[in-house]
């Protein structure tokens, strides 16, 4: 059966196709910015400015492209993808060149009514340019070493210019999604044992070779490895903020504080909080009960995700749903994780709830793309 | 190039969902993890978590009391909290501190300490926190403050409590004063309590302000307040008071204090009048003194040196601190233990030649020629020294010392005033104790008439002569009532001495300020209802050798000021009911008829008609004298707010 056959007869045209969306997606997106705009407002102090408002104008901005994103055909995106990897390229090297520098580290280009981060836009030209690497190479070959190869150099040259930056998080999780998308796209999984069983054995060696003739790393680095890993020895450095998260966290209990009413929050305990650390403020202001809610709308967005890449018939819809879900996943798990102190703190925002603009925008723009696989799947 | 890669072509066709149903599966279980870990700590663990919240945003935050108030007998203030001013700045809503700080010392004088200190203050502490720049600063200053307010931002005036001393000098070895704690008052108090810690704190540093410290200082309060991160107080949640400092009312008279203390004015001198019934103390004057107030806001460094570099001693309180022979007065308790011993009668009489020879040694009377033959008044009243030289080696100093301790020579007063001293009642076992030396005769000898190892405070000098006066064991009082409440009365009981001795004791202290040919005659009061009985002294500070006397000994005017003699006089009035006793030292000033005498007659008469006495009581002779005394000392007493005096020194 040809692609031709099916294309014609049933993908919808016009403005028949937002009949077609995921609209369930699309209403969970809606649901978690709101209560991304709840929280801003909250931690302004029960105000609207400085954050609640751009963030809403950004969400509009973000359904927008959104909406226009997915009204084009999903095999245009594919065609798109080397070149938005290329694109994505471009703009890291751009970043390392003439990138504002902020929190110690080049990430942005200012572009006036918004910074740009070239390593959002990155997570998502990584995802397209590997679905569209696995769409094209014939299924067969997936496995063979040479045809694993490019897919990882693919992979960790822009892991290394991030790691440059240097936005260790972020590196990370460009790795770890990479990866995953190696992995959902049939790589045997004897690779993946065999970089698992390395790395493990690696960071093993390492370690047991603390404090013998053979110490593979100096005592200081070992000591920067002990803080990154239990910020609890250092309570006044880095424990300090996890401390605070917890404890605010915690403190929510089963109900909660109260909307506004969040001691650790209010009164500056909490840091960042209206960026990485805004679910601890949520977990502390509506408890046990208003974080789990979050989190089920986090996990019904990856499961609509999930029913969308599997109703697709194409390697490049499915895949590129899978990977942008699991960026998403790797995302809100980190941030929570560091929030809870489960996970170091390395900087990574709650989506579609921290406030920032290129992080939302990149993210919706790829839901985007899975709404016009949605659309544009045969029937 | 439309063309769509199908994967229902290959292996992947059946890989793909199950990989992606791998991974979802993973994801779902992490989610699941972070869900319980949730649980955990939102249910768990939550009241744990709470706690710390609270203990992160509550402070518990003291509010001093305030100190109890110090009164005189009759109500009048001695130790009160003013209003003081300061002046205070906001690092972070001045912005140039150095502008500001310059533009505050164009309008106020600041000085450079003062400068640094508050900008190393400033460093610190967090920019919100209020720092003090200038303490204690006059009204006019704050209004000049108020007035520039916009020139000058973060600049605030501020309104707190401060002890002030409105008697100034009258007190100051009394009450003594407050000052912010140090660093040394903490080392010294187990466990302090937490008030202690507040910067700046005031306790008693010296006198009853110290001794009385915890009455006077009332229980701190606290406030709980809510803050921020930073520490930024955000509102308050509720308070506790405290409980202010109890206040006290002194015995002491403070119209008295003042007269005593205006009167010995121009000496080193100490004077203490006891109310013979109760013990009270209506007079405890040291001088010369100090202003207290000085100390309260911290002394300058040259003001300081001032006071210690005066030969006078203007810090040392030389009514309960300084001890001395007592000389003569001494020779009562010599004669009680004497008639107690039933070594001597009344009536028995001494030969004086002029010397007693003790052992290998001569022992003068301060009379060269000697006073012939004298019986116990006339030993008194005329001093001779052979007289108890002879009585004292019958009696054994053991006795003598027995009976100075029952009229509380050598035996520390219970009064909450500082560095009591608790003089010397000498005896053999103590001399064996502290010296390791046999006690000899000639030690006797030299302490029946008050020298040698015998020492004794002014204040034990006053309780002794009340005792004799009344026959009761009179303990002072410096207390009269704490927050209103009676204070026990210091009457004691009756002493276990013969009522008959101890009025021939009296009649012969009588004849010494009243007969004519008594050492104190000339200090006399002839106000019949108001007869004083007393006793003069004259305690040697050295030794006059065996070749100065043979030379003719020197008149103590010819002396170099710290070699004279110490003049003392204790005496008690009216004879036949007493009222007041009055002991008076004045250091290297000579004779104690000429130089003690007087200044006790003038206190005492001043306590009797509770104010400026009549010239009737005086004798004749004296009025003149008495009357110019009387204008000048008047006229010292007048201005009680000094012109001189700025709040700010």
């Amino acid at each position: 059966m040809s692609y031709l056959e099916y294309a014609v007869k049933s993908t919808p045209t016009g403005f028949r196709k937002f009949l077609y969306m995921n609209w369930p997606l699309t209403l969970l997106l809606i649901s978690v910015a709101s209560a991304g705009f709840l929280m801003l407002y909250s931690v302004a102090g029960g105000s609207w400015m400085p954050w609640a408002e751009p963030q809403m104008e950004r969400f509009g901005l973000g359904l927008t492209v959104m909406f226009i994103i997915a009204l084009v055909p999903i095999w245009f995106w594919r065609n798109m993808s080397v070149l938005a990897y290329l694109g994505a390229i471009v703009l890291l090297v751009f970043v390392e060149l003439f990138g504002t520098i902020g929190m110690g580290a080049q990430r942005w280009i200012d572009l006036g009514f918004m910074r740009l981060q070239p390593s959002e836009v990155m997570k998502v030209a990584l995802v397209m340019v590997l679905a569209a690497y696995y769409d094209w190479l014939p299924s067969h070959k997936t496995s063979r070493p040479l045809w694993v190869l490019i897919p990882v150099v693919l992979i960790l040259i822009p892991t290394a210019m991030v790691l440059k930056q240097p936005d260790l998080g972020t590196s990370i999780l460009l790795l770890a999604a990479g990866g995953g998308l190696m992995f959902l796209a049939g790589v045997h999984w004897a690779y993946f044992a065999a970089v698992i069983a390395a790395v493990v054995g690696l960071i093993a060696t390492v370690f047991n070779s603390r404090g013998t003739d053979w110490q593979l790393l100096k005592d200081y680095q070992f000591r920067r490895i002990d803080t990154f890993l239990d910020p609890s020895t250092d309570p006044l450095g880095a424990g300090y903020h996890i401390t605070q998260s917890k404890i605010a966290l915690g403190s929510g209990g089963w109900n909660g504080r109260g909307f506004m009413q969040g001691t650790q929050s209010r009164l500056n305990f909490l840091p960042e909080k209206h960026t990485d650390f805004i679910f601890t403020t949520l977990a502390e202001e509506f408890g046990f009960v208003g974080g789990i809610t979050l989190l089920v709308l986090y996990g019904l967005i990856l499961i609509f995700c999930l029913v969308t890449a599997l109703s697709t018939k194409d390697r490049f819809s499915s895949l590129v749903t899978l990977g942008i879900a699991l960026n998403f996943f790797l995302f809100f798990a980190v941030n929570m994780s560091m929030v809870m102190g489960l996970a170091p703190v390395v900087g990574v925002p709650l989506p579609m709830v921290s406030y920032g603009g290129s992080a939302m925008l990149v993210l919706m723009a790829a839901f985007g793309i899975v709404q016009s696989a949605h659309i544009h799947r045969p029937r | 190039m439309n063309q769509r890669n199908p994967k229902t072509q290959g292996l992947a066709y059946k890989r793909l969902p199950r990989r992606a149903l791998i991974v979802g599966g993973l994801q779902a279980a992490f989610i699941g993890g972070l869900a319980a870990r949730m649980r955990f700590m939102q249910v768990e663990q939550a009241d744990e978590y709470r706690l710390l919240a609270e203990e992160n945003r509550i402070n518990i935050r003291l509010i001093p009391p305030t100190r109890g108030r110090i009164y005189d007998r009759n109500g009048q203030i001695i130790g009160q909290n003013t209003q003081a001013y300061r002046i205070v700045m906001v690092r972070e809503d001045a912005g140039d501190v150095d502008k500001v700080i310059a533009k505050l010392s164009e309008l106020i004088p600041l000085t450079q300490e003062e400068i640094s200190r508050a900008k190393a203050e400033m460093r610190r502490s967090a920019p919100f926190l209020p720092v003090t720049l200038a303490d204690q600063v006059t009204w006019e200053d704050i209004s000049k403050v108020a007035v520039n307010a916009p020139a000058l931002p973060g600049v605030t005036p501020e309104v707190g409590m401060a002890r002030q001393y409105p008697r100034y000098e009258d007190f100051a070895h009394v009450v003594g004063y407050v000052g912010p704690v140090s660093d040394y008052d903490l080392s010294q108090i187990t466990d302090p309590e937490p008030v202690l810690r507040i910067p700046r704190f005031q306790i008693g540093k010296v006198g009853l302000e110290s001794k009385q410290e915890i009455t006077l200082r009332g229980k701190a309060g606290a406030k709980r307040v809510e803050v921020n991160a930073t520490g930024r107080v955000m509102r308050e949640l509720d308070r506790q008071e405290g409980e202010a400092g109890a206040d006290l009312q002194l015995s002491v008279d403070a119209d008295l204090q003042q007269y005593a203390q205006a009167r010995l004015a121009g000496e080193s001198a100490a004077a203490v009048v006891i109310d013979c019934e109760t013990g009270d103390i209506r007079a405890i004057s040291s001088a010369p003194s100090f202003d207290p107030n000085l100390f309260v806001r911290g002394i300058s460094v040259a003001d300081y040196r001032t006071l210690t570099e005066d030969k006078y001693r203007p810090l040392a309180n030389k009514t309960v601190q300084g001890t001395y022979p007592p000389g003569s007065t001494f020779k009562m308790i010599t004669a009680l233990a004497a008639l107690e011993a039933g070594v001597v009668g009344p009536g028995n009489t001494v030969y004086c030649p002029g010397h007693l020879k003790v052992g290998s040694r001569r022992f003068h009377c301060w009379k060269r020629g000697g006073h012939g033959t004298v019986d116990l008044e006339t030993s008194l009243k005329r001093s001779c020294d052979v007289y108890y030289y002879d009585v004292a080696l019958r009696t054994g100093i053991d006795k003598i010392s027995e009976m100075a301790r029952t009229f509380g020579l050598g035996v520390k007063h219970d009064i909450p005033m500082s560095a009591v001293a608790a003089g010397l009642a000498p005896n053999q076992a103590w001399k064996q104790r502290v010296h390791g030396q046999d006690w000899l005769v000639g030690d006797t000898a030299n302490a029946s008439i008050g020298q040698g190892f015998m020492l004794a405070s002014p204040l034990q000098l006053a309780v002794m002569t009340a005792r004799i006066a009344t026959g009761r064991s009179v303990t002072p009082r410096l207390v009269r009532s704490v927050n209103g409440v009676e204070q026990p009365s210091g009457a004691g009981e009756p002493l276990a001495v013969n009522r008959y001795n101890l009025e021939q004791v009296r009649q012969a202290m009588f004849s010494v300020s009243n007969n004519r040919r008594g050492t104190a005659y000339r200090s006399r009061i002839i106000a019949d209802e108001f007869r004083m009985a007393g006793k003069t002294g004259t305690s040697q500070v050295r030794n006059i050798t065996k070749a100065e006397r043979a030379a003719g000994v020197i008149r103590n005017e010819d002396l170099p000021w710290e070699r004279r003699d110490h003049a003392l006089f204790v005496s008690f009035a009216p004879y036949d009911n007493p009222k007041y006793a009055v002991a008076v030292v004045v250091e290297h000033g000579g004779g104690g008829s000429k130089a003690a005498a007087p200044v006790a007659r003038d206190i005492m008469l001043q306590a009797l008609y509770n104010g400026t006495p009549p010239l009737e009581a005086y004798p004749v002779a004296d009025r003149e004298r008495i009357k110019e005394q009387q204008k000048r000392l008047e006229g010292d007493r007048r201005p009680k707010a000094r012109p001189d005096e700025k709040d700010r020194a």
